[in-house]
């Protein structure tokens, strides 16, 4: 069981939480433009490291709220959560 | 060297004569070739299950098995041993079947017990939308020629005495679909009998040797690099579930998945109370009863990406609210064990069996939460991948391409695990 903080509310019980998966994509800017397969790599594509992961929550039974979560997927280790919009902290190692 | 005798009562009883101690080594430990004409990586069942299609099927035995810990020590030793053919779509229904088909004759092909049993799989229904999912794909599964009933309420308590039928459940039963020729097999059997088939036919099975790059000339793969030195191959299979992101990783491409723990436990051995495999979608549970008296569950995988082979607790929890109601007769039950195995999620949770965007690489992956019922028949399509460089028409369909030109096989409903 993960204790996560929330930026809003504190640490609280992963329960409280659902996990949104990878953060930090972004929609294509031109999606007219793009051919199938670049469009198939933003749909499906991930990065499923095994190590630092940058993912979205929910804090479905708080807040209410959306935030990012540095978490490593070995250990587990919740390293930081930030606001959406701001970009991934830098992990050492 | 000598090939292994065959396994018979002759060699039991023989065996059982001379205290068992004149039982044979079931595979070599063989030191790694530099040149192999086919190197799979992955020892798990669906590797193993490849190179015995290769050399048995194709007559190709210039084969190895890279494995970085030991054989079907990873999903292939921690699932819920759950075999069944009932999904939803043709693509799907070709692919399970012909595993089904398979297992069924498996023992005696591989003159190794995988104790393969045909007890059947009963899915529950607990609202009227269940049950219009399963009348939609019971239908479908007829159609398919694949044999599938539904069972009323009362049938249901028929055939599965100990099931809790009381219409005051917060989620009532309201049927079920039977698949008779469903069961469960022994898992490491599977590994163990595929393995022992493969080297008897000259495959090297090479345990604790691990990838650590691949190597790639021009655009293609010619090797692999390894924590026992160079390996070249004409061409390379990537069947390592959890970790085919990693794998694709080296070799420099991107995959649909998502790697998640997904975790069962068994109970203390009891007498024989449930004889078949029940799977509940809704309440989310599945529960059979080995052959020594365990009850052995599984639930829903952990919602976060993991490769740490440890499930979350309150999944244990929710898993045992839906046992203890389904089943009141457990209530008092301890659980013995648990543990967790990584599972690669597609978003559409069908495998992906075919070519990479490197050239002599191939993939098969995808499985996600249900890979074991497929274990022979994704080693016997992907066989025919590696040999002949081009997909079978029942592994076709599953292409990585297919998250480019949008021909999904969305078989969530199928799957069993919710995703």
């Amino acid at each position: 069981m993960l204790l996560i903080a929330c930026p809003h509310c504190g640490p609280r019980e992963q329960t409280e939480f659902v996990c949104g998966g990878e953060s930090h994509i972004e929609r294509p800017p031109t999606p007219e433009a793009l051919t199938d397969h670049d469009w198939g790599q933003y749909l499906f594509m991930r990065k499923n490291p095994k190590g630092w992961h940058y993912e979205r929550w929910l804090h479905a039974q708080g807040c209410r709220r959306w935030f990012n979560v540095a978490r490593h997927t070995v250990s587990h280790e919740v390293r930081a959560t930030y606001p959406m919009g701001q970009p991934p902290p830098v992990i050492e190692g | 060297m000598a090939r292994p005798a065959a396994y018979s009562i002759w060699s039991l009883v023989r065996n059982a004569l001379n205290q068992h101690e004149g039982w044979q080594r079931v595979w070599r430990q063989p030191e790694p070739k530099p040149v192999y004409d086919i190197v799979i990586i992955g020892g798990g069942g669906h590797g193993l299950a490849t190179a015995y299609y290769l050399a048995r099927k194709h007559g190709i035995t210039n084969v190895a098995v890279i494995e970085k810990g030991w054989l079907g020590g990873g999903n292939t030793g921690r699932n819920t041993t759950v075999v069944r053919s009932n999904y939803l779509y043709d693509e799907s229904s070709a692919i399970y079947e012909k595993s089904m088909q398979l297992w069924e004759g498996l023992s005696q092909e591989l003159n190794y017990n995988t104790m393969f049993s045909q007890r059947g799989v009963l899915a529950i229904a607990h609202n009227r939308h269940g049950l219009e999912e399963q009348n939609r794909r019971g239908g479908a599964i007829r159609l398919n020629g694949i044999d599938s009933e539904w069972l009323s309420v009362a049938e249901v308590k028929a055939f599965c005495p100990i099931i809790n039928t009381s219409p005051t459940l917060r989620y009532p039963i309201c049927g079920a679909m039977l698949q008779r020729r469903g069961g469960n097999a022994r898992h490491d059997a599977v590994a163990w009998g595929f393995a022992r088939g493969a080297d008897a036919a000259g495959v090297d099975v090479l345990q604790n040797t691990e990838v650590t790059a691949i190597l790639r000339e021009g655009g293609r793969a010619v090797g692999i690099e390894t924590s026992r030195g160079t390996i070249r191959a004409r061409r390379i299979g990537i069947v390592v579930a959890g970790h085919s992101g990693v794998l694709a990783g080296m070799a420099g491409f991107r995959l649909p998945i998502e790697s998640y723990a997904l975790q069962a436990l068994v109970s203390e051995p009891i007498k024989p109370v449930l004889h078949t495999v029940i799977m509940s979608g809704a309440v989310h549970v599945y529960i059979s009863q080995s052959d020594k008296g365990e009850l052995v569950m599984g639930a829903s995988r952990d919602s976060y990406n993991s490769y740490a082979q440890r499930g979350s607790f309150n999944i244990i929890e929710d898993q045992m609210a839906a046992v203890k109601e389904l089943f009141p007769i457990v209530s008092r039950l301890r659980m013995m064990r648990m543990w967790a195995g990584i599972v690669d999620v597609c978003p559409d949770a069908s495998p992906i069996i075919g070519k990479t965007p490197v050239e002599n690489l191939y993939i098969n992956c995808g499985w996600g939460t249900g890979g074991f019922k497929a274990t022979p028949g994704s080693g016997w399509a992907f066989a025919h991948t590696l040999a002949t460089g081009e997909p079978h028409p029942i592994n076709a369909p599953f292409t990585l391409e297919r998250f480019a030109t949008g021909y999904l096989v969305d078989e969530h409903g199928a799957a069993g695990v919710a995703h």
